[in-house]
């Protein structure tokens, strides 16, 4: 059976990996373009959110392509993304498409409908396979989220931009032909090796921004404008709080980071949907670690980020963090983002340069 | 004589279904109940300046709202409504206003902020007013009684809406005794539309720019979500795959589902919802495509924000009339006379 599934950040090479040894025939999304969100957008609802539009513009790209099943992730809100997959199999119907769709909902919530679906999606293959491809998986995506924070951290301080993107992509190439166990810690190594031989200016002391949110932006370079590479380039170290990883171990089997949640109490004590929560604990926690900023993306409409956005101003204040906001839509072009990210660092910089003297 | 404790309560949100109930309780505990006047544009404007910008024109007012109320009470009751019906949430934002509030200005009285989490309305919603009673220590049998008391005036207001009765319609009759009261008697009129949406878009007449008096003035009938009983949505809910998360979605969902499956006495539905509105994107597609799977029924969404104006909506409301008019005609149906403005 053909498979497909959305498009998210450089974790997808893991995805088609994992599906192919389970025996299916795996198209694999493209990242993203412009092409991608206006097809996205022709068929989506007005003020349905960027993820949503880009999801169903990635679907109408490999639909085409003979696709017959697509893996998608379903959930119990309040945020509305839980509510996604169902939309979009009834906007693809309506267009003609009729795809099997197999959303996996939260298996604590929804035990035996998720073990249903692992069934369907199994295939009838061996139990103890199964097993071995979702470990392969995770240790895959392990090494994934390792290499990119280790990116970040190197980009900063890099001698000549463009050097620290392009040992990244070798890193990642290592990664995506790793099948085995063995071939996935020798591609975790030999990619972390590439970036360190990244010449870096070791005296230079970069700035340290937290960047917080909906999730799909931010694991969605396509969506946020390759933020964290234009961090990069401006000599940030830039800290996302959602990888991959963290996401299937808090929210996914347990109930969501509780230290993020504790942070969050004084402000914003109740649980809203998306990250909503997590946002506000995250500046908290961003400002205790002594972090220069933090800049939160969210898409346009986003409910949980709105209620989010409207207590930054006063988290701001009370833990002396500055703090930035994008709500990104169709309308967004990388020229406005890279301009107001400029001035953001500038006045990092010089809260730094006061703070110090 | 003792100088009572002033508590406000916002005009908009959930006040249209839950105002008599928190009313007879807070005025019950020895409380004076100050509403917020009716929404003006001074309400919009203090809204619109208090408020993130990204954020649906309803929560502005809303902010509107408590800055009309904040220097002629005590307290500000803003409960954090979570669900109502024990499955459903309400909209995140609901979620999270009494912190988006708490957090927009430092000069707001305190807010009675208690989590309104109820299951159909029993014990459950005894939990919830027992906490604001205990706030205002207040014995328990005043608790006990304004409970009572309470639940009964919430019962017989929703058997009012139930009725066909507009909240505004419904408030004013409440203590009215119920042999005393003139129902509307539905189907006099040629045409009969469902206006579906959240109440405090739908019965605010300043931000839906007067739609309902507007439609009932060019002679049509209207069913509105808050008119029909709570067991025929009830039903409803089996019909879809997934339900939405959200307490009002849900009743639109439903409410446009029943009037086009159960009942079939509509011409068409208006969705009135407004920018941005976050589960509105969700709930005006699947309106849609159910409208366009039953037979073409004519579907028109009415989007509102800080800027419509009530001549650009009702320009869109007469030519979408005078279609359904022309529709009717065609069919066979002679009834222009009918319909005054023709």
């Amino acid at each position: 059976m053909r498979v497909t599934y959305a498009h998210m950040g450089t974790s997808t090479i893991v995805f088609q990996s994992m599906l192919e040894e389970i025996g299916h025939e795996v198209i694999a999304p493209p990242r993203p373009t412009p092409k991608t969100l206006s097809l996205g957008v022709q068929y989506a609802p007005e003020f349905a959110c960027i993820p949503f539009k880009l999801v169903l513009g990635t679907y109408l790209e490999t639909l085409p392509k003979g696709v017959e099943i697509i893996v998608s992730a379903g959930g119990y809100g309040p945020c509305r993304a839980g509510f996604y997959g169902e939309l979009h199999r009834r906007i693809l119907r309506e267009m003609g498409y009729n795809p099997q769709f197999i959303f996996f909902f939260p298996p604590l919530k929804k035990p035996v409908d998720f073990f249903k679906k692992i069934v369907k999606l199994k295939k009838g293959g061996s139990w103890g396979g199964f097993y071995r491809s979702i470990r392969r998986g995770f240790a895959k995506l392990k090494s994934v989220d390792d290499i990119e924070i280790k990116s970040h951290e190197i980009r900063a301080r890099e001698l000549k931009r463009g050097d620290t993107s392009r040992a990244f992509r070798k890193g990642i190439g290592y990664l995506e032909a790793a099948r085995s166990t063995k071939e996935i810690e020798e591609a975790h190594r030999e990619g972390l090796k590439e970036l360190e031989k990244v010449p870096q200016n070791l005296d230079f002391e970069p700035l340290k921004v937290g960047i917080i949110g909906e999730i799909y932006v931010q694991l969605e370079p396509a969506a946020n404008f390759f933020l964290e590479e234009t961090l990069g380039h401006m000599g940030v170290i830039p800290r996302r709080t959602i990888f991959l990883t963290s996401f299937t171990r808090h929210d996914v089997v347990a109930h969501g980071e509780r230290e993020a949640k504790e942070r969050a109490q004084p402000y914003l004590p109740l649980v809203i949907g998306g990250h909503g929560q997590n946002s506000v604990g995250d500046v908290v926690h961003f400002a205790e670690k002594g972090f220069n900023g933090v800049v939160q993306l969210a898409p346009f409409t986003c409910i949980p980020e709105i209620v989010a956005k409207s207590i930054m101003p006063h988290l701001s204040k009370v833990n002396g963090i500055p703090v930035l906001t994008f709500f990104i839509d169709e309308q967004t072009g990388q020229a406005g983002v890279e301009t107001r990210l400029e001035a953001f660092v500038d006045l990092m910089n010089q809260q730094r340069k006061c703070n110090s003297a | 004589m003792k100088i009572m404790v002033k508590i406000g309560i916002p005009r908009t949100l959930a006040y249209y279904t839950f105002y008599p109930l928190w009313k007879t309780f807070l005025e019950e505990l020895g409380l004076e109940v100050v509403l917020s006047p009716p929404t003006n544009k001074k309400i919009l404007d203090l809204g619109v300046q208090e408020t993130v910008n990204d954020a649906c024109v309803p929560i502005k007012l809303y902010h509107g709202h408590v800055m009309a109320l904040k220097n002629k009470v005590d307290f500000l009751f803003i409960p954090r409504l979570v669900s109502a019906d024990g499955k459903s949430t309400f909209c995140p934002k609901f979620l999270g206003l009494p912190d988006m509030v708490k957090f927009s200005r430092e000069d707001l009285p305190p807010i009675i902020n208690t989590t309104f989490r109820v299951r159909r309305f029993r014990a459950s919603l005894f939990g919830f007013l027992y906490k604001i009673g205990t706030k205002f220590s207040a014995k328990k049998t005043t608790i006990i009684r304004g409970y009572l008391k309470a639940g009964q005036i919430h019962k017989k207001y929703h058997y009012l809406l139930s009725k066909g009765f507009f909240p505004s319609e419904a408030l004013e009759k409440l203590h009215t005794p119920l042999k005393d009261i003139e129902f509307p008697r539905p189907g006099k009129e040629k045409i009969t539309l469902a206006v579906v949406g959240y109440p405090y878009s739908i019965f605010d007449p300043y931000i839906s720019g007067n739609l309902l008096q507007n439609l009932r003035k060019i002679g049509i009938g209207i069913i509105t979500p808050e008119n029909i009983a709570n067991n025929s949505l009830r039903k409803m809910s089996r019909r879809l795959p997934q339900n939405f998360f959200w307490y009002y979605s849900n009743r639109a969902a439903w409410s446009a589902l029943h009037l086009i499956e159960k009942a079939k006495n509509i011409d068409g539905i208006i969705h009135v919802t407004a920018f941005g509105c976050g589960p509105d994107a969700m709930l005006n597609k699947l309106l849609e495509l159910e409208a366009k799977n039953h037979n073409q029924l004519p579907f028109l969404t009415v989007s509102i924000d800080e800027h419509s104006g009530e001549a650009g909506i009702l320009t869109r409301l007469e030519a979408f009339v005078d279609m359904l008019i022309h529709k009717k005609e065609t069919k066979g149906e002679k009834l222009s006379e009918g319909i005054p403005g023709n």
